[in-house]
């Protein structure tokens, strides 16, 4: 007996892949998952982080679906690769620092190795013509196709028939006519064939998984490149970025301030590597200095932090602050009353 | 069958996984491995990617700050 064709699905742990992948599954297709961990998934981290949100089920969504589908999920590790795409995209931007299109052409190049590498015969999408402003449009799929290598090896089985067919159609590995050709921002034909196939419970649709859409995020991250002078960052800038106040009150300096035990605790473990100050004389948070602070600056972060602390409305707050060089002095300032914090510092 | 042991302190999720995923890679069926994570989001996600790969949880221990997974290797 022929051995089934086998496809990789890319995993993203929304709806759309989730019901691509069963699609294609229900035609005797052998499926497995992949799914890309660039550092900038929403996935996980600000629950493990914040302990309000300690209590919420901490599920990942990639290998959620890839239960309710029954595969293996290979999660792969691409951090580094990844920053050339967020640097330098060949496409550019969207509406904040998210290189979705770039982003997309990347994850199916590196799904095209691993078919190679695994001997898979095509890879699957989640892909929906019109859902995604920049990167899931008419224009935009051959060239998703194109520059990843992929061309005719990858195909969208839920816009499938608004496209030509693919090397899995055209050869008959799989029929084009039990294929879908959903198209537009509606999420109905999703939800139906949701139902369909008996799935009750699925995440957030498309979207909302990555922090580079969030412009909030990407202003900091814009705000870390030009404060240093150049667009690279390391997986703990990245991290760092989603947790606590950043607040810049002079060029040469941010501060972060832990909002709550949790990020405290989280920012704990970056105190080797930070100047960093606490109150001693209240509770009130951690504070890392990231630049080049001066001892008039210490002090701003200083009074900073006591405002942060429950001595905000004291007299005077004790500050222990630790420098990089080993060394250690308590400060007693005057909390910073919230009315002279300038709006333009918090970034 | 050999044992083995993983340290996935101060990741955060998928981060554990992925480790466990990449050492389970180097290693042969029936052999075992200890992860020491510090995100309860292992807690979670660790089983699950068990479970879908077929690999088989020993044991987990949530102590004040880590946690202690043990896996042993599936065949498939």
């Amino acid at each position: 007996m022929a051995q089934p064709r086998k496809a990789v699905a890319l995993i993203s742990g929304g709806l759309d892949s989730l019901l691509a992948a069963r699609v294609i599954q229900q035609q005797g297709i052998h499926v497995e998952g992949i799914n890309f961990y660039t550092g900038f998934c929403v996935e996980g981290h600000t629950h493990a982080i914040r302990k309000k949100d300690q209590a919420k089920p901490k599920r990942n969504n990639a290998l959620w679906v890839a239960e309710q589908l029954g595969i293996k999920l290979h999660i792969v590790d691409i951090i580094e690769e990844y920053k050339d795409i967020v640097m330098n995209p060949k496409h550019g931007y969207g509406a904040n620092l998210n290189p979705c299109l770039d982003c997309k052409v990347f994850m199916v190049r590196k799904a095209m190795e691993w078919i190679e590498a695994k001997d898979f015969d095509f890879i699957i999408t989640g892909e929906v013509i019109g859902q995604r402003p920049m990167s899931q449009r008419k224009a935009t799929m051959p060239v998703i196709a194109e520059e990843s290598g992929a061309e005719d090896l990858l195909l969208r089985p839920l816009c499938a028939k608004n496209l030509a067919a693919s090397k899995p159609e055209r050869e008959g590995w799989v029929d084009r006519e039990q294929l879908h050709g959903f198209s537009g921002r509606s999420r109905k034909p999703q939800m139906a064939l949701a139902t369909e196939f008996g799935f009750e419970e699925y995440a957030q649709p498309a979207g909302g998984c990555c922090f580079l859409t969030d412009a909030k995020y990407s202003d900091k991250l814009a705000d870390l490149w030009q404060s240093r002078g150049t667009r690279r960052y390391e997986l703990d800038d990245i991290m760092l970025l989603k947790v606590g106040r950043h607040l810049r009150p002079r060029p040469n300096f941010k501060i972060i301030v832990a909002r709550e035990e949790g990020e405290n605790k989280f920012l704990q473990g970056y105190r080797k590597q930070f100047t960093h100050l606490f109150p001693t004389s209240h509770l009130g948070p951690l504070v890392l200095i990231d630049g080049d602070a001066g001892a008039a600056d210490l002090e701003l972060a200083s009074r900073i932090a006591a405002r942060y602390s429950q001595g905000r409305d004291a007299e005077r707050v004790d500050i222990e602050i630790h420098t990089l060089d080993g060394n250690s002095r308590t400060l007693q300032v005057e909390p910073m009353r919230s009315g002279d914090i300038p709006g333009d510092w918090y970034l | 069958m050999t044992e083995h042991q993983l340290d996935a302190r101060r990741m955060l999720c998928p981060m554990p996984v992925i480790r466990t995923q990449q050492k389970v890679e180097q290693l042969q069926p029936g052999d075992t491995v200890t992860i020491t994570c510090t995100d309860p989001g292992a807690l979670h996600d660790i089983p699950a990617w068990c479970r879908v790969n077929g690999h088989e949880i020993l044991d987990m221990q949530q102590l004040d700050d880590e946690i202690i997974i043990g896996v042993r290797v599936g065949g498939g």
